[in-house]
């Protein structure tokens, strides 16, 4: 029984498979509709973030990166605070497993993705594959994408996150970069959103002005600015307990 | 409701001492913690004589609550309650503020405090992700009541989803004294489905863009000031409102039904207005409101902007208990019957596609609608009237022994002494505008019930009826 355990553990642990996008264009929230659009190279990322199974193989061929063993510069103290302390280390339970691994600084995160000479995505990678409905690429075209993308934002977390891979593919065959977690990229605090979002405007006509934002491309795609406004309130020793993350991989 | 000390902040007065230079704790005031209530309470009245460092301690949490009865929508709160805590300072005190998120927010949140002066109230100091504390400080320089709310991309709608509250800053020489003080605030909420739909509510960003708000409520919901929950005072007593208005759209025409506010703090600052009907409360703003109370009776505080009291929720109730003073006001008289048009039902529009009753038993049901908009006030919901005024339809010989007299009465109206079940009664019924149609199901209706004969009436007898 505990070999089977064991086993079935293994097999979790593999790391996510990944889908390979062409290089495209994508339009940053904050840019108008006659600005030019952003170049995005050609890339790969995960289907699915990384879950709780595939972090605990991460930590024990990485002892250092271990909830007993990590730097408090690298992780606040909540780091992996989900996991289950048995005699000789924290692990998921059973149950957890298969579900996304949160809690996790962004450091973490990214030494994770390097350990599979992987990186995490930017977040011109990530808005652009999340940017996909389940049946194109722009999924701003459709009406109920971003009221669906708002309804999971305006829920509280639950306290047992579902497990990886339950929604549905998007246009790239991604799943899960909405409704189920934040995911970490790899350069989150570079877009300027201060906290004073309405003051923004002083600063660059480009970013968030008053809270109608007259000078984003789609001042009704309030799902970006939220995701805009969660990433500026992090640090990169940040762990929370709905924020995770998945890898990609620039093509040469 | 409970503030909690968070473990983070706990060490923070330790540091202002250290740190003293970088902090407004440099001054030696004496330190208190800040007494926060949630609405409709009021923080009791500060009787010191001096400034204070204050410490407030506020938490924001994302968590589902009920906004009508069987309507549940995810609120963003300070406090936990929406709107959030009441906070009460003085003139002149120094303020440590220190806004938690709780761990289980997806959102990160801040606040924006309009009694502050400094960069957006405060709002950028006081970003902070969940699970994490920021803290910061400020001087309370001018008196006055003032909003709070959270101001975090996208700012509206934050908002919208109950991130607002008042912090009362008192005037030195303090606020005279009052029996009763309570605390409302205004919001316009926007629901997927319309006023009332059950279940679960998302926020709908298309109709907040557009000020269609489904909900506009008194401290969070539908009913949160009313009934047992109402607002109480006695005879006698002086009450003091603070009111805000948290939007986010909409503008609220503060009025209380059958009073007349004795003073006005116009927009919640120094000025003071007197003997004001209904004081307008911008979105983002406040007023103070003072009013005696000398007879008793349930006071409803609304929006003027009337549909949204009786429509939309803008509702509140203040009881007023204690002996009448007939001098003041009477109640009724006298009550006469005046009928100048002759008719119940006025219409405006007849464009409506009719639906037409297929059966007996639809017949009833229709009638039953009619019955209650048109017969029910005087016959009363059991069909008994009222002795000596209104003869009963239920166990009527008048009708059962032939409810074509019913018929004739709505058509043509009824005045004389008539004599029903052995009890003489001499009034007046108006003819009522009703068709043939209306009349017959209404009048199948009332055979039906009340342990009348039964039997029906066809649209065709009434027209008969009418020649």
């Amino acid at each position: 029984m505990i070999f089977s355990l064991l086993m079935m553990s293994l097999a979790l642990a593999e790391p996510p498979k990944m889908v390979a996008l062409p290089a495209g264009n994508y339009r940053p929230l904050y840019m108008n509709k006659n600005s030019p659009q952003t170049f995005v190279g050609a890339f790969s990322i995960d289907i699915t973030p990384v879950t709780n199974a595939q972090y605990l193989k991460f930590v024990t061929n990485n002892p250092r990166w271990q909830p007993q063993q990590i730097p408090s510069i690298f992780a606040e103290a909540q780091y992996l605070q989900h996991w289950q302390q048995n005699q000789t280390a924290k692990q998921p339970s059973q149950g957890q497993l298969n579900s996304p691994v949160v809690n996790v600084s962004w450091f973490a995160a990214q030494a994770y993705c390097q350990s599979l000479n992987k990186s995490l995505p930017t977040v011109a990678q990530w808005e652009r594959v999340a940017s996909a409905s389940a049946t194109q690429p722009n999924g701003s075209l459709e009406k109920s994408y971003n009221q669906r993308i708002l309804q999971w934002y305006s829920r509280p977390s639950s306290k047992q996150l579902p497990e990886v891979g339950t929604n549905p593919a998007n246009y790239w065959g991604a799943q899960d970069l909405h409704g189920l977690i934040w995911e970490w990229t790899e350069d989150f605090n570079s877009a300027l959103v201060s906290g004073e979002s309405r003051g923004d405007s002083d600063i660059n006509q480009k970013l968030f002005c008053a809270a109608g934002a007259q000078g984003a491309a789609d001042p009704s795609d309030y799902a970006a600015f939220m995701r805009f406004g969660f990433r500026s309130s992090l640090q990169a020793k940040y762990t929370l307990p709905n924020l995770g993350f998945r890898c990609a991989k620039s093509k040469e | 409701m409970k503030i909690q000390p968070n473990k983070h902040t706990l060490w923070l007065p330790l540091l202002a001492i250290l740190f003293s230079g970088n902090l407004l704790a440099a001054s030696n005031l004496k330190t208190e913690q800040a007494i926060l209530t949630p609405p409709p309470m009021v923080p009791p009245a500060i009787n010191r004589d001096h400034s204070a460092k204050v410490v407030i301690n506020l938490e924001t949490r994302e968590q589902v609550g009920r906004i009508a009865d069987g309507v549940e929508y995810v609120f963003w709160s300070f406090g936990e309650t929406v709107p959030g805590s009441f906070i009460r300072v003085r003139e002149g005190d120094e303020i440590e503020f220190n806004l938690s998120n709780h761990p289980s927010s997806k959102m990160p949140h801040n606040i924006d405090l309009h009694a502050v002066t400094g960069p957006g109230g405060g709002a950028e100091s006081s970003f902070t992700a969940p699970g994490h504390t920021s803290t910061f400080n400020f001087k309370a320089l001018n008196p006055g009541l003032y909003i709070y709310h959270c101001a975090t991309a996208p700012v509206g709608m934050h908002i919208a989803n109950g991130m607002y509250g008042l912090i009362l800053v008192e005037p030195k020489e303090g606020l005279a004294p009052v029996d009763r003080e309570y605390y409302l605030v205004q919001g316009d909420f926007y629901t997927k489905g319309e006023f009332g739909e059950a279940g679960l509510q998302p926020f709908d960003m298309a109709k907040a863009i557009d000020e269609d708000a489904d909900y506009v409520v008194f401290n969070g919901s539908v009913g949160s000031t009313t009934d047992e929950n109402s607002l109480i005072a006695k005879v006698g007593e002086t009450v003091r409102l603070y009111i805000g208005n948290g939007g986010p759209n909409l503008v609220s025409s503060f009025h209380v039904i059958g009073e007349i506010f004795d003073t006005v703090y116009v927009e919640g600052g120094s000025l003071k207005n007197h003997n004001v009907q209904t004081t307008l409360i911008p979105a983002g703003g406040a007023a103070i409101v003072e009013f005696k109370v000398e007879v008793p009776g349930t006071f409803i505080l609304v929006d003027h902007s009337i549909f949204r009291a009786f429509n939309k929720g803008a509702l509140a109730m203040l009881k007023v208990e204690g002996p009448d003073d007939h001098s003041i006001f009477t109640g009724k008289t006298a009550e006469n019957v005046y009928l100048p048009e002759g008719s119940a039902i006025q219409s405006l529009d007849n464009t409506f596609t009719k639906i037409t009753a297929n059966n007996k038993n639809e017949q009833i049901r229709f009638g039953q609608r009619i019955y209650e908009a048109n017969c029910m006030a005087c016959h009363q919901a059991n069909g008994e009237g009222i002795p000596g005024a209104f003869p009963p339809l239920a166990k009527s010989d008048y009708l059962n022994n032939n409810p074509l007299l019913g018929v004739n009465a709505i058509i043509k109206g009824l005045s004389g002494p008539i004599k029903v079940n052995n009890v003489n009664y001499n009034g007046v019924m108006p003819a009522m505008n009703l068709n043939d149609e209306d009349i017959a199901n209404v009048i199948t209706f009332v055979l039906n019930n009340w342990d009348n004969a039964g039997g029906k009436i066809s649209a065709e007898q009434v027209a008969k009826q009418r020649k």
